[in-house]
């Protein structure tokens, strides 16, 4: 062991035991006390803090609803019935938790479009964008997983079509979706393992989250003008200034997320999932969750099965490799002219992809998702690194403090040319 | 580059320990692998015998077999001459209709659809059938002929023909 090692005081001597034994309160203080947020950033950089405590949501109703739930064809669906009517809260744990598995993606969503906005995915934070892409991937599988358990219509024929996508492989195909599914349909076998895996898999999202924060701590946050922290001036404390502001956003989202599970509770639920399970009967309409919708949509939008499912995948996939696709220096789309249209033209685009995914694909629908496929690979292929090439970015602040510089008038700072006083950084570090 | 013989030692005990250790975690993982293989009993295929006496020409009836729709149709005369019209060289998966059936009234399929695996439509009369009057898929919409066979639609292969006999006239054993 080595002797030098310094270690760290703390005024509390419980604290002090701990940490000659374990190094883990001064890890926290780093990381979740002194560890230094750029003062610039705005809500958005809330929404990380806002999914882990979903996240956490999700694990605890989950754990609950596997107390009263059966994962047999012949019990599911009567078991989720009766943890709506008969077990004490239950249908407040089932609301939480299907409600709550939308309004995740939607945080992550946001998360996300902060992320590529911001051109947080840029040098040096690739890896940490990587694993974000894997979380994102782990979450669509664990809530199609979740999604099979409640044994509905949608349940059965949403696993049908999904495990049916393995089976456009060449040679393989075939024998891949029969182990998958550990019968020749989806049955009880496969029932059975998806809620083993359904299970399982939150806690390896919670492992790959720890990754993901870890490695945005080693070079600090992005921020909406993408530029690095200088001084101590550029930054403020995570504790009290982040966590206060985060705790306002989480009170916002418990207001929206109550709104919903109490008043409208089926509002993004499918009707046909209160129907059991009829492997002979496919409902009139399969439609996925809205939150995979734009997915399915680049699926049905190609007339070949290999090639819809391959571009499928390939539309997840792609995103590992953004910051290889992206030439331009400079991270925020608030000083990139050209790029910032594309890249809400993007979101539209994904937006566009996600409503014609839930509506029959024929006509006008069809169409629209043709033409959203070829600008969402256009958007990455083309469109990112040809206009990294060619775009003259606007000028960027010298620093984080700058930017406040700037904004405020200097009559009211009474620094001279435009510099605010001491006393008005004060402020601004509010 | 010539390397002494003690190197030479050290090199393969090292290489042949990595090798076995290798094929021993492969080794390790492979029942864990099969072990979500369809087990003996899910493979038992079992076999359903059907009374086909009742169904009237044009009419068809859906049974399960294996935990799968199978579709009996009894053809009427003008099915079967548009099912034996087609140029198989003209289809996406060619197949005569003659290879398709046993008894040319009789048409027994899977109702699977061949592209991700939903139910057609066609077995009731007021559903839709599609532009080749017989069998239509609305998840994606693949259109099927009279034959079962892939004629529109994002659907790679012909509708199954599952293994079947004729025990007699009004009896059909599926499996
Ligand atoms: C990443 C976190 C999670 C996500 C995104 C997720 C997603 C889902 C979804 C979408 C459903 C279907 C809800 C419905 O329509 O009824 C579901 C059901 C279910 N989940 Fe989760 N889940 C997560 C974590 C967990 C955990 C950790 C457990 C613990 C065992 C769990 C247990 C269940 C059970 C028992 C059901 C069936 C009951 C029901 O349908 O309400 N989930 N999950
Ligand atoms: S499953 Fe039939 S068309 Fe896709």
């Amino acid at each position: 062991m080595d002797k030098n090692r310094k270690v760290h005081q703390f005024k509390n001597p419980v604290l002090n035991w701990i940490e000659f034994r374990l190094p883990i309160v001064s890890y926290f203080k780093k990381e979740y006390g002194d560890y230094p947020m750029p003062k610039n950033c705005n809500y958005f950089w809330s929404f990380g803090a806002l999914a882990t405590i979903t996240l956490v949501t999700m694990i605890v109703s989950g754990i609950f609803l596997a107390m009263n739930y059966t994962p047999h064809t012949d019990m599911a669906f009567d078991s989720v019935e009766r943890i709506m009517r008969d077990v004490n809260y239950g249908w407040l744990m089932r609301y939480i938790h299907s409600n709550g598995a939308a309004f995740f993606f939607i945080i992550v969503y946001i998360h996300i479009v902060r992320a590529m906005y911001f051109g947080s995915y840029k040098y040096p934070r690739e890896l940490n964008w990587i694993l974000g892409v894997f979380i994102f991937l782990l979450m669509m599988a664990t809530s199609f997983l979740g999604y099979t358990l409640p044994w509905g219509q949608m349940s059965y024929w949403g696993a049908t079509v999904i495990t049916n996508l393995f089976s456009a492989i060449p040679f393989i195909g075939e024998g891949l979706k029969t182990w998958l599914l550990g019968d020749y349909n989806v049955g009880n076998a496969t029932l059975n393992r998806f809620f083993a895996l359904h299970y399982v898999l939150p806690f390896v999202i919670f492992g790959v989250v720890g990754l993901h924060v870890a490695a945005v701590h080693v070079h600090g946050s992005n921020n909406p003008d993408g530029i690095d922290i200088k001084t101590n001036n550029d930054s403020v404390n995570f504790f009290p200034y982040m966590l206060i502001k985060d705790t306002v956003a989480m009170c916002a989202f418990g207001v929206a997320i109550s709104a919903v599970i109490f008043f409208g509770p089926n509002l993004m639920a499918e009707v046909d999932n209160y129907i059991p399970a009829d492997p002979l009967v496919t409902p009139a309409h399969i439609v996925p969750n809205w939150y995979l919708a734009p997915f399915y949509a680049i699926l049905r939008a190609v007339p070949d099965k290999l090639g819809g499912v391959l571009l499928m995948f390939g539309a997840i996939v792609i995103l590992f490799v953004l910051p290889w696709l992206d030439r331009s220096k400079v991270r925020s789309c608030n000083y990139r002219p050209i790029y910032k249209w594309f890249m809400m033209g993007f979101f539209v685009n994904f937006f566009a992809l996600g409503y014609v995914g839930m509506l029959p694909a024929e006509g006008l629908y069809l169409l629209i998702a043709r033409v959203g496929l070829l600008y969402y690979f256009g958007f990455f292929f083309i469109i990112t690194p040809f206009v990294g090439w060619i775009e003259k970015p606007s000028k960027l602040p010298l620093s984080i403090s700058d930017v406040y510089a700037k904004n405020i008038a200097p009559n009211i700072g009474g620094g001279e040319k435009g510099i605010p006083s001491p006393a008005m950084q004060k402020d601004t570090n509010l | 580059m010539a390397k002494k013989p003690k190197n030479k030692r050290r090199d393969f005990l090292q290489l042949s320990t990595v090798t076995l250790g290798a094929v021993g975690t492969a080794a390790f993982i492979w029942p864990f692998l099969k072990s979500m293989s369809p087990a003996e009993d899910t493979l038992a295929a079992g076999s359903t015998e059907v009374d086909i006496s009742a169904i009237e020409e044009g009419q068809s009836i859906t049974i399960k077999w294996r935990g799968k729709p199978v579709f009996i149709k009894k053809r009427t005369k003008e099915e079967i001459d548009a099912a034996k019209m087609v140029q198989a060289s003209d289809l996406r998966d060619p197949q005569d209709d003659a290879d398709r059936v046993q008894k040319e009234e009789w048409l027994v399929l899977v109702g699977v659809c061949t592209h991700l695996g939903c139910v057609p439509l066609g077995q009731k009369v007021s559903d839709m059938k599609g532009e080749y009057d017989g069998w239509y898929c609305p998840c994606h919409g693949s259109h099927y002929d009279t034959s079962g066979r892939i004629r529109k639609g994002p659907a790679p292969k012909n509708l199954d023909v599952p293994p079947y006999t004729f025990l007699n006239d009004n009896t059909i054993k599926i499996g």
